[in-house]
């Protein structure tokens, strides 16, 4: 009832945009995208590819934005018909599941949002609402939003909003209430008069405040009866710093306790830091980072677990990798309980015209990470059951999460040719991020990959990989090859074979065969593809699902205007 | 009642729509940063009478490196011949941000570089996934897209450069 009456609302507001229009012939623009994923389902016992009753999956988007000067309005049409496998199965039946009306004033000094927005404030540490669509993730707040730039140099943006939780041929709401603050002052152009643009070191300081509201209540615990509060808040404060081609940036976030699903329904407080530094100059460029998270999940139910209506957002320290060995079989993500973690990284590029460098130059990175649990001391007692243990300092606990090493060279021989070889070398704690069901323990793992580029023709190339995984732990060792085929700027052919040719179990020696052809026009892409999909880990930016086996059909149609 | 209600406004929504719609596009305004800590406002982007590519990427997307690495061999040419100015925008979140300015510079690419971390610009934009590259005229209007990039596809940019530098 209350989408419809927003619904209505947006409507008239167009049609009052409209109506002004004319009037000041100054006419709206309307732009939006589709996007539709349909898959089928054949049974394959081999991989333990399975086919839902429906036999068919299909996920649909499309989106439509109407501006007119500083007035925006859209929304987003869901269709899950029925979810593809790999998305959450709740999400059902077809719908408006985003839609929001918004204003700029030409100044920037105004910007209003009724309805759902997307929202980040600093690192998300304490606040982040976004979207990765391919994973069916969307923590979309629904409310309002009013970000102020008074003067020059400051910004204010305070937010009331509920989050998205599921779908249901409509938009459905999590129970709590987040309401937010957050204040960043750039502090050279707040002193620009008194000629702060000219300082030579930047700064830039922030904070924000969170607070979600729950209906309360009580748990027992033992002989405990341990009420639950209902109102949680969370506070972070940041300073970054840059200076020639120095950067850094530090972030402290703090919640008070909040007892939960994730925490065991503890009343510890949350702490969390974050602290990087770089250093970079033409032809190299040095990133590193540190960060401790204990207990900092925060979620507007205090029952949900995994994906769902999370408040903030905590990145994982390893690298998000691409090739398919070393980002679907041992992707780490942040272990939510807590960890403590630290990463470095360096990119060079060995000048052209050396001897080393070659004709082009050569580009070279290494980067390094890891994460270990949290450095505690467990309670006892009473103590226990309330606030579980105590975290002795910020630094390393004696339980290994991940070691992630990996090196990189690419390099252009000629015009026709280029290569890269990447070499990784993984330890992997699969009890603190169980990503196989297979094996419990350290994977040591490691993995070679050598990709070519061949110019072939005109416009035309091909694109080889050849990967390699050996490990003694979980299912052995596994090969990639992957051939793509391009025709610039059309059409694209690519097969890629997966091949778990190390697992110490004869029968499950699978390849893992896919093909695929593919048409892009502008804006339009269509692709079709065919073949075996392996079970497992499917990331996007910092965030990774679980993704059944599959065998069948796939075709993938975006388009925008 | 719920659909007595639901679909007339959606039809109000979609007339509405239609009454309105202009073929040419303008650039949606949204507040980035760029690597040197500096708001820029995304609606300034285009320069007066001369092309502008904006390109949009991140560091774990080996394709949109692909094709950036590869403009910015041409990038020199391209400028002198058509006064193009290229923005490369990352949606790399906070995971990989910190990522973006060490690679940036050491693979020497020449471009104003705009942050977009929870992917504002990108959704204005309809964006749908990374490379996705927009070219922009001298009267600030999107005239040319393409949502892929494969080798090859510079010369095709080239073309519609010269095109829209008249």
């Amino acid at each position: 009832m209350r989408q419809n009456l927003i619904l209505v609302g947006i409507a008239l507001c167009l049609a009052f945009g409209a109506a002004a229009q004319e009037i000041e012939n100054n006419q709206g623009v309307v732009t939006g995208n589709v996007q539709t994923l349909w898959q089928s389902y054949s049974e394959d016992p081999l991989i333990g590819a399975i086919v839902p009753p429906e036999k068919t999956g299909l996920n649909s988007f499309g989106n439509l934005i109407y501006t007119q000067g500083g007035f925006s309005a859209g929304m987003r049409y869901e269709s899950y018909l029925s979810a593809v496998l790999g998305f959450p199965g709740r999400f059902k039946g077809s719908g408006i599941g985003y839609r929001f009306a918004r204003y700029t004033d030409e100044t920037g000094k105004v910007d209003f949002t009724i309805g759902n927005f997307y929202e980040q404030f600093g690192s998300g540490i304490v606040l982040r609402a976004y979207e990765e669509r391919a994973l069916g993730i969307d923590n979309a707040l629904d409310g309002i939003r009013i970000i102020l730039r008074p003067v020059d140099g400051i910004e204010v943006k305070a937010l009331y909003g509920k989050q998205r939780l599921d779908f249901d041929s409509r938009l459905i709401n999590g129970p709590g209430t987040v309401r937010a603050i957050d204040g960043t002052i750039d502090v050279n152009n707040l002193f620009a008069q008194a000629g702060g643009l000219d300082w030579k070191t930047k700064w830039t300081i922030g904070a924000s405040f969170v607070s979600k509201f729950q209906a309360g209540g009580t748990i027992s615990k033992d002989s405990l009866l341990l009420q639950l509060p209902g109102n949680i808040g969370a506070w972070s404060y940041r300073l970054d710093a840059m200076r020639g081609g120095w950067s850094a940036g530090v972030e402290y976030a703090g919640k008070i306790n909040d007892p939960s699903a994730d925490n065991g329904y503890t009343y510890r407080n949350g702490e969390a830091i974050l602290m990087n530094l770089g250093y970079t100059r033409r032809g190299l460029g040095v990133s590193i980072n540190a960060k401790t998270v204990d207990n900092m999940s925060f979620r507007s139910d205090r029952d949900v677990l995994l994906f769902d209506l999370p408040i903030n957002y905590i990145p994982a320290i390893t690298q998000q990798h691409t090739y398919n060995l070393a980002a679907t079989l041992y992707p780490y993500a942040t272990v939510i309980s807590g960890e403590s973690s630290a990463s470095a990284e360096v990119f060079y590029t060995i000048p052209k015209g050396t001897k080393l460098g070659g004709k082009y130059g050569t580009n070279v990175s290494l980067n390094f990470a890891a994460a270990n649990g949290l450095d505690t001391t467990h309670l006892s007692g009473a103590d226990e059951l309330v606030y579980g243990f105590e975290r002795n300092s910020w630094g390393f606990g004696p339980s290994k999460f991940v070691r992630d090493f990996n090196v990189q060279i690419s390099r252009k021989e000629s015009k026709k040719f280029k290569w890269k070889y990447t070499f990784f070398n993984l330890e992997f704690n699969t009890l603190a991020t169980p990503v196989t069901t297979t094996f419990k323990g350290i994977v040591y793992a490691d993995i070679h990959v050598l990709e070519t580029q061949i110019k072939t023709r005109q416009r035309e190339s091909l694109r080889t990989e050849f990967q390699a995984l050996f490990t003694e732990q979980d299912k052995g060792d596994w090969a990639t090859v992957l051939a793509e085929y391009t025709w610039s700027p059309h059409w694209f052919a690519s097969v890629i074979d997966q091949y778990n040719f190390g697992n110490p179990s004869e029968d499950a020696r699978v390849h893992y065969l896919y093909g695929a052809v593919g048409r892009i026009d502008g804006p339009h892409r269509l692709s079709i593809g065919y073949g075996k999909r392996r079970e497992g880990i499917f990331c996007i930016g910092g965030v990774c699902r679980a993704v059944p086996a599959s065998n069948g059909f796939e075709i993938n149609f975006s388009s925008s205007f | 009642m719920t659909m007595n209600i639901r679909i007339p406004s959606l039809i109000i929504l979609l007339l509405t729509f239609a009454l309105t719609a202009k073929a040419q596009k303008n650039l949606p305004s949204v507040q980035l940063k760029n690597l040197a800590g500096e708001s820029i406002s995304t609606n300034n982007l285009a320069q007066d009478d001369a092309p502008t590519l904006i390109c949009f990427w991140a560091t774990w997307c080996s394709p949109c490196k692909r094709e950036l690495n590869n403009y910015a061999e041409l990038y020199e040419d391209w400028q002198e011949e058509t006064g193009v100015n290229i923005i490369a925008v990352s949606i790399d979140d906070q995971r990989s941000i910190r990522r973006v300015a060490p690679y940036v510079n050491s693979v020497l690419w020449d471009y104003e570089v705009l942050l977009d971390p929870n992917k504002d610009f990108a959704r204005a934009m309809q964006v749908v996934n990374v490379p996705h590259t927009f070219l922009v005229n001298g009267a600030g209007e999107i005239v040319w897209q393409h949502n892929n990039y494969s080798d090859g596809d510079e010369e095709e940019v080239y073309e519609q450069l010269l095109k829209w530098s008249k």
